[in-house]
């Protein structure tokens, strides 16, 4: 029993193996958008939309601080957009435990961390297509670049970055609901919650004292403040790591329960 | 001979259910092993475990010398699965999804063209390679299906029921291409809840009922297990079938089956017209009105049904013991018990 299982951890796959496994994956992923692009198009609708109508429609009775709603509202939408489109992560997750063919991949000898890795790849491209859409849209409404290329880069990477760690959230709720239906209901609740509790559509100043800390400190918030710095060519820094942390953190946390909760779900259904 | 898959005293639990009691099982190089029972005996369950999808909770398996548990990497690289439900992608045409299994069988470019051509070609899906699956008819499906678990060349194959759903004459070209590749020399384990398929493909036959091996033998084993003949009683009055069982029973050829939905009861027989004899003396003494007395040949089907404890009951009311959708069912939709005539 020793002997063997020591052969079995020899028998590991490589990461270089599993990163070609992981590419099969999110290949045969953005094959099944191309062809169902009535799935995505409606995850980067919604970013659109909010973005019109918190621009048009509210953006005249509220007042931020610098007095331009477009230049403090777009920025997040760029945030809110990109995790917007990653919820396909949950649906598409979901999707597969449903439908058999993950018994398939199961069966064969290829990594296990692939079809995780392979949906959140997939998935973070069609997210920074839907995040270019959102930034060609907000230029179109009144959003103006103050800053270097520089600047505007680290600020996408950044929202990015919080984007691909959110995806290991969405992963997690595809994991624990195995059901499309619910893990749409349920990904959209905590995007929604970060969102509306956050600096994104108002200035945290005018909220409740007791929720403000919680307003200003979450990730939501410090990434917006991060893009707006670095976008209007102000200062970004506190924000900008803040923002890292959290990435960081949330990827590295939601990482590890989602691939246990793979593992879980190999043992049984 | 070489053994390609044995389990020892296998077994698994899901809650309250046992899906598996205890299974032992061994299937020798280039032969074919139907494992016939009825839903939620534990079939899908046992090849779950045996295609590294499921761990065991007790016991020991290995297949093409590989212990599931211990080395399932190594049993992966050498087992092909095809499942009942398709799992092929509806959004991929028929070549994508074979050329995406050689890819992940870290197969080269040209070798995987190369395979997911000739699979196709061998299941004769070449003429819609480059439809998408959700084009598929059931039964080309279920050919896809087979195909990408060809791919990567398994010496061992696992078919889970294989042809249930589909029509005779796609279920007959199936038979025929699994044929010739166990001739090539794979080593096939399926499971079926058909007599007629196991005895068509199967060198041996092992009849599981509740997680346990109830018979193991060829088929022409099996049926001469069951020799003989089938003494049936039709009862005219409900009432009257524990009666009519304890009779069956006193004529001392065995445990009598009691079917209370077509009122009968029957009795494995090898005593020919005496016992028919015997039996009717003692209806009539007792005073149990008859609808029908008579001897019949048992079928196939009433082998299996006798073997696996359910004679003249629907199979597919039973619990599905052995898939998660089927969890906890026995607990929470237990029938009521039937109210006395």
């Amino acid at each position: 029993m020793q002997a063997s299982s020591s052969s079995a951890r020899m028998m590991r796959i490589s990461p270089m193996v599993a990163m070609r496994d992981a590419a099969g994956i999110a290949k045969r992923n953005l094959l099944r958008t191309i062809r169902l692009p009535g799935e995505a198009s409606v995850l980067i609708i919604q970013p659109v939309v909010i973005l019109l109508l918190f621009r048009y429609v509210l953006g005249g009775a509220i007042k931020v601080p610098g007095g331009n709603y477009a230049d403090y509202l777009i920025p997040a939408v760029f945030v809110e957009a990109m995790l917007l489109a990653g919820m396909s992560t949950a649906l598409g997750l979901a999707q597969d435990l449903n439908s058999g063919i993950i018994d398939r991949f199961r069966s064969l000898p290829m990594a296990r961390s692939a079809v995780l890795l392979g949906r959140t790849i997939s998935d973070l491209v069609r997210s920074v297509f839907a995040l270019a859409l959102v930034v060609g849209i907000g230029v179109a409404v009144g959003f103006q670049f103050h800053s270097s290329f520089a600047a505007a880069l680290a600020a996408i990477a950044l929202v990015i970055a919080f984007g691909y760690a959110f995806s290991w959230i969405y992963a997690t709720i595809g994991l624990i609901t195995h059901n499309p239906e619910s893990a749409q209901v349920i990904a959209v609740l905590p995007v929604f919650i970060l969102m509306f509790i956050s600096s994104a559509i108002v200035p945290v100043d005018t909220m409740p004292g007791w929720l403000q800390p919680v307003a200003r400190d979450q990730p939501f918030s410090v990434t917006t403040d991060a893009v707006r710095g670095l976008l209007q060519g102000g200062s970004a820094s506190p924000s900008a790591w803040q923002s890292i942390a959290w990435s960081a953190g949330i990827l590295v946390v939601f990482f590890i329960i989602a691939v246990r909760l793979y593992r879980k779900t190999n043992s049984h259904s | 001979m070489e053994l390609m898959v044995e389990a020892e005293v296998l077994a698994k639990r899901f809650g309250p259910i046992r899906a598996l009691a205890g299974i032992d099982l061994a299937v020798q190089r280039g032969t074919t092993l139907a494992l016939l029972g009825p839903n939620g005996a534990g079939k899908t369950t046992l090849v779950r475990i045996l295609t590294t999808l499921l761990r065991p909770d007790g016991g020991r398996a290995r297949v093409a010398g590989h212990d599931v548990v211990a080395d399932p990497g190594a049993v992966r690289s050498r087992i092909g699965l095809a499942g009942q439900y398709a799992a092929v992608d509806e959004l991929l045409t028929g070549r994508e999804n074979l050329e995406l299994v050689g890819f992940l069988y870290q197969l080269g470019k040209a070798e995987r063209r190369r395979r997911a051509a000739e699979a196709l070609e061998r299941l004769s899906l070449s003429g819609a390679c480059d439809r998408l699956v959700k084009t598929y008819s059931g039964g080309m499906r279920r050919r896809l299906d087979l195909a990408a678990s060809l791919i990567g060349r398994p010496p061992v194959l696992f078919l889970d029921e294989p042809t249930t759903g589909l029509d005779p004459r796609t279920r007959n070209d199936l038979w025929d291409f699994v044929a010739e590749l166990v001739a090539a020399g794979t080593t096939l384990l399926l499971t079926t809840q058909y007599m007629e398929e196991a005895e068509r493909l199967a060198d041996r036959i092992v009849v599981i009922d509740t997680g346990r091996v109830i018979a193991d033998g060829t088929a022409a084993e099996l049926k001469d297990r069951m020799a003989g003949d089938m003494l049936v009683a039709r009862v005219a009055d409900r009432a009257d079938l524990d009666r009519a069982s304890a009779i069956m029973a006193s004529l001392g050829e065995g445990a009598p089956h009691v079917d209370p939905d077509l009122q009968q009861v029957s009795l494995p027989t090898r005593g020919g017209t005496e016992v028919l004899i015997a039996a009717g003396q003692r209806f009539s003494s007792d005073h149990i009105a008859l609808d029908d007395l008579g001897i019949r040949r048992p079928s196939l089907d009433e082998v299996f049904l006798s073997l696996t404890g359910n004679a003249g009951r629907s199979l597919a009311a039973r619990p599905q013991a052995g898939t998660p959708s089927g969890l906890g069912r026995e607990d929470t939709c237990k029938l009521p018990a039937a109210p006395r005539a």
